[in-house]
């Protein structure tokens, strides 16, 4: 049996003395199309970048592909968030685009006709290729972002993690992102996307990672994204029309440390 | 300008300004895009006590030694800047401060020491606070050049690497970029650089001449490698313009100089560069505002309609219009601008809704709703 895409052992991740994520464990088979969700704080984007190899770990392995990141780069995309960088750089979309192949494309070269070629293809894919001459500024939130996924796109990885792609966008790009990242794990990618809508969980994704600093749980949606999850990783505040079919909400926000202690693993 | 193509001590000041106005923009733009501005001036205040260092280890003012002095003690600062910033919770921006204040306190105190001595008033060292371009020989030229040139190479040849480091340092690092070690060698650049102008521009605002081109170049061009050559070309400018001025005035000091030509440039770039000015953005909204034609005060008005169901042409006066809006003195232009379209009326004393400003109105509390 081939190794899972992603897998991540006992990773601790701690700014100062305060820890992030504790104990985390993982697995993500191939080919599946993950929600990470959880309140604010609960270490979603220190997850990914952790992964990554962008914080510092206090403990824990991640594999990808059963590979350390360092040797396994070239099969991973990663989508930051919008906001994490400088809208206003002096860059055309295409030059973002064409960034996505600098890993590979080697120390002294700079990008040509095949780069550029990539590149279009990929603003094609998201349906922005009539952009490609933009000013990076001059674009929607919803298109910035789209950008983004190109930029991704461009790298052929096979495993993309990203960081609220949805964040900030309309209800048209939502549903072009969301057929994008369907359309990926159909031809067999895998997908891990931090996400703030739990609404559209069950509609957009077919795994899901319960996540408050540790793992709550992680599995097929069907399984796993139960009422009785939600508030424990919620603790008790489930912030949408309490879980559809609302059983009472009684847990205590104290009880939640106590429950979350790493069943599944 | 005559003296700039027969006077030789002139062109050897204006050849060494261009090549140093050159380095400092293009590696100032990156300093500038990373929103590491103020490095320049950490660095630059902390090379001081390299110099006097320099000066007093080899006993002479040969330039090469100089600068290396000056890029060792500059690079010594920003090297204490990191490992503050690493192991302490001090903040970038401070760490950076005390950096420059402490430097510049020994580099002073060594500066005073070595002009109470003979050799040392002679030395000229002082001209390194405030720049002097009349100082300048042709072996200082050749130093800069060299010096100016190695960094421009590479500057050039990491090209993308430093590019996606500005942008975006964690996409650049998840793509295995070794990001560290682009950021040690932007700093190395700018270090660099600063070292070469210190005996011109001086100590104290050679960070304008990596700030200001950069900020001007980036009012005309939306293309990071444009933005550099153009920085480049601000940079060398206003170099030969400031150091030819202050070697032309008796005792007037290069880098005041070179600093006053380089902000004009700034200065014109934000007022009427296209597209980023602040004259085309006022044209921009003046345009939009015709275009608009007063909607907001159109909106008002209607709502002053509706207050009277039973006569929805009542006229109501200025005044009230005035007061209903966060802009009063646009009333005024937007009655007119609405009157021009035919959308609304002067009646006696008072403005009103036109039969088609009713309808217009009412499209547009449609659409809004």
């Amino acid at each position: 049996m081939p190794p899972p895409a992603l897998e991540i052992h006992d990773l601790t991740v701690a700014y100062r003395d305060t820890p992030v994520l504790w104990d985390v464990d993982l697995v993500v088979p191939e080919g599946v199309l993950m929600a990470v969700v959880g309140p604010n704080g609960a270490g979603k984007t220190t997850l990914i970048k952790a992964v990554l190899g962008l914080v510092d770990v206090a403990a824990g392995q991640t594999r990808v592909h059963g590979k350390p990141y360092a040797e396994a780069r070239r099969r991973v995309a990663y989508v930051p968030q919008r906001g994490s960088v400088d809208w206003d750089f002096p860059a055309s979309v295409l030059d973002v685009v064409g960034m996505g192949l600098y890993g590979t494309l080697g120390w002294f070269r700079r990008p040509g006709a095949a780069e550029r070629a990539a590149a279009m293809d990929a603003l094609r894919e998201v349906g922005m290729d009539a952009y490609a001459d933009r000013q990076i500024a001059q674009l929607s939130g919803g298109q910035q972002q789209r950008v983004f996924l190109a930029r991704a796109l461009v790298q052929g990885a096979d495993v993309f993690l990203m960081d609220e792609p949805f964040q900030g966008v309309d209800a048209t790009t939502e549903r072009a992102i969301i057929a994008l990242l369907q359309r990926l794990r159909a031809g067999g990618k895998t997908l891990v996307v931090v996400h703030h809508d739990l609404q559209t969980v069950p509609e957009f994704f077919d795994h899901v990672l319960l996540l408050n600093v540790r793992r709550i749980a992680a599995g097929p949606v069907a399984e796993v994204f139960t009422d009785d999850n939600l508030r424990r990783t919620y603790g008790g505040r489930v912030p949408f029309a309490a879980a559809r079919e609302a059983t009472p909400v009684d847990a205590a926000p104290g009880e939640v440390a106590s429950v979350a202690a790493d069943g599944a693993a | 300008m005559e003296a700039l193509l027969t006077d030789y001590t002139l062109r050897t000041v204006a050849l060494g300004a261009a090549v140093l106005g050159a380095t400092a923009g293009a590696l100032g733009t990156f300093a500038v895009l990373r929103g590491q501005s103020l490095v320049g001036d950490a660095v630059s205040h902390a090379a001081l006590p390299g110099v006097v260092l320099a000066f007093l280890v080899t006993g002479g003012t040969h330039p090469l030694a100089l600068v290396v002095g000056a890029a060792l003690a500059g690079w010594a600062g920003m090297a204490a800047v990191g490992a503050v910033t690493r192991h302490s919770r001090i903040p970038f921006d401070a760490a950076l401060a005390m950096a420059l204040a402490v430097f510049f306190g020994i580099g002073l105190m060594l500066l005073v020491g070595v002009q109470r001595r003979p050799e040392g008033a002679q030395s000229g060292l002082a001209t390194f606070l405030f720049g002097q371009a009349a100082a300048m020989l042709t072996r200082d030229v050749a130093v800069m050049a060299g010096v100016g040139a190695l960094a421009l190479a590479a500057l050039a040849a990491f090209w993308k690497e430093l590019v996606l480091l500005a942008f975006d340092p964690g996409a650049a690092a998840a793509l295995g970029l070794p990001v560290r070690r682009l950021d040690l060698l932007l700093t190395t650049l700018v270090v660099v650089a600063v070292a070469i102008g210190l005996q011109t521009v001086g100590v104290v605002l050679m960070s304008a001449l990596l700030v200001a081109p950069a900020a001007a170049a980036r009012q005309w061009t939306d293309r990071v490698g444009a933005m550099t050559l153009l920085a480049a070309a601000v940079g060398a400018g206003s170099g030969v313009a400031g150091t030819v001025w202050s070697a032309l005035v008796p005792r007037l000091p290069t880098g005041p100089a070179v600093v006053l030509v380089a902000t004009a440039v700034v200065g014109v770039s934000l007022l009427v560069a296209p597209g980023r000015g602040l004259l085309a953005g006022a044209l921009r909204a003046r345009r939009a505002r015709a275009t608009l034609g007063g909607m907001g005060t159109l909106q008002d008005l209607f709502t002053l309609a509706e207050a009277h169901p039973e006569n929805p042409h009542h006229a109501h006066p200025e005044a009230v219009l005035r007061t209903m809006t966060l802009r009063p003195d646009g009333v005024a232009p937007d009655l007119a601008a609405l009157a021009a379209r035919g959308l609304a009326e002067r009646a006696g004393d008072g403005w009103r809704l036109t039969a088609d400003g009713l309808r217009r109105a009412r499209e547009m509390a449609r659409v809004g709703t």
